[in-house]
């Protein structure tokens, strides 16, 4: 039998295993990712290998791209936003049903990069939340990897009520979201 | 080509036309580059392209310039004008006072200057009398300058991961 990913810790006996379904749950979503890419230039090239054969992101399950943001769990924003595209972002973010991640790919995504100019939207943060960001010009398919494998380990740990809390009510009230 | 249109005959047959209208006339690269009056620029225009020998049918840009040292005249709009009969390009200038940025619009000539004027007066805020929608076109509406004047900086105020210290600033 194909092994597809280790079982979360669990109280197990003869025939049945225990744990909480929450780590069910978030093995399940962090093993079937579908990612929207929102790739805008370089970055998007080095994202194109990272889909290719020789680093395959579908061996962490996110075989199947989305380009519906409707049906899509991860935005990854790879390349240069301008601020006449920061709302088009944005718009695609608000789009996305919860639970929905967003990585940063590359140096422009995060911060700007070389653009520090007045056209260029200084890092998405600025318009919306980020769980993980990826550091390089263009960064390398294995950085890439390494922020998915990151974002699985977000979704793996990430609690029901997480969502719902203030917390991260006040996270989307500072972007304006809702 | 035997039936090239030679810069000294543009040259003065503008003169000709226009005399004091046209300020200077230079030439490099080959292209005949004149600076005329602003004043003047729709009719100087209107007859390179209406006139049957010279026929510059085609505007191929339009751009503003910067000068901030040039006191008085600060401010520059470019014509590239261009003949498809005759194979041959103009470069017509205007200065004017940063402080009096309107010009003409040349729309009514050519179309094609609609979008190139409301990207001079995006990035130069030249205002352009006549045109018919003269808004921003390329940069985020609710932008307060206009950023290739040269009393603004380059960089966006809102980058925060950067330390001028460690950039020589």
């Amino acid at each position: 039998m194909v092994k597809v990913t280790e079982a979360p810790e669990m109280y197990t006996g003869e025939g049945y295993g225990l744990t909480r379904l929450e780590k069910i749950v978030g093995l399940a979503r962090a093993n079937s990712i579908w990612p929207l890419p929102f790739a805008t230039s370089c970055c998007g090239i080095e994202f194109m290998a990272t889909m290719g054969a020789t680093y395959d992101l579908g061996r962490f399950g996110a075989e199947r791209l989305s380009f519906s943001p409707r049906q899509a769990d991860l935005l990854m924003v790879m390349g240069t936003i301008s601020k006449k595209m920061g709302p088009v972002l944005k718009q695609v973010y608000i789009q996305m049903a919860e639970p929905k991640w967003v990585i940063a790919v590359g140096a422009c995504a995060s911060s700007g990069g070389i653009f520090d100019t007045y056209s260029v939207l200084q890092g998405i943060d600025k318009v919306i939340p980020v769980d993980v960001y990826v550091p390089g010009c263009p960064p390398p398919p294995e950085a890439i990897l390494d922020g998915i494998i990151k974002i699985q380990e977000l979704i793996k740990t990430e609690s029901f009520r997480r969502r719902e809390s203030d917390e991260y009510q006040k996270l989307l009230t500072s972007y304006g979201i809702e | 080509m035997s039936n090239q249109i030679e810069n000294s005959l543009v040259e003065s047959l503008l003169k000709e036309q226009f005399g004091e209208a046209i300020r200077s006339v230079n030439e490099s690269y080959g292209m005949l580059d004149i600076v005329v009056k602003r004043e003047n620029i729709i009719e100087i225009m209107q007859w390179l392209r209406d006139s049957s020998l010279l026929s510059f049918n085609f505007l191929t840009s339009l751009c503003g310039v910067h000068f901030p040292n040039n006191k008085g005249e600060e401010l520059s709009v470019v014509y590239h004008m261009h003949s498809f009969a005759n194979n041959k390009r103009i470069r017509v200038h205007i200065f004017f006072s940063q402080n009096d940025a309107v010009v003409p619009t040349v729309t009514n000539l050519y179309r094609a200057a609609n979008w190139m004027e409301r990207e001079t007066f995006d990035f130069y805020g030249i205002k352009f009398t006549g045109h018919p929608d003269l808004r921003r076109i390329l940069n985020m509406e609710d932008m307060q300058y206009h950023p290739l004047l040269k009393q603004y900086p380059l960089e966006d105020g809102t980058r925060t991961d950067k330390d001028d210290k460690y950039f020589g600033r």
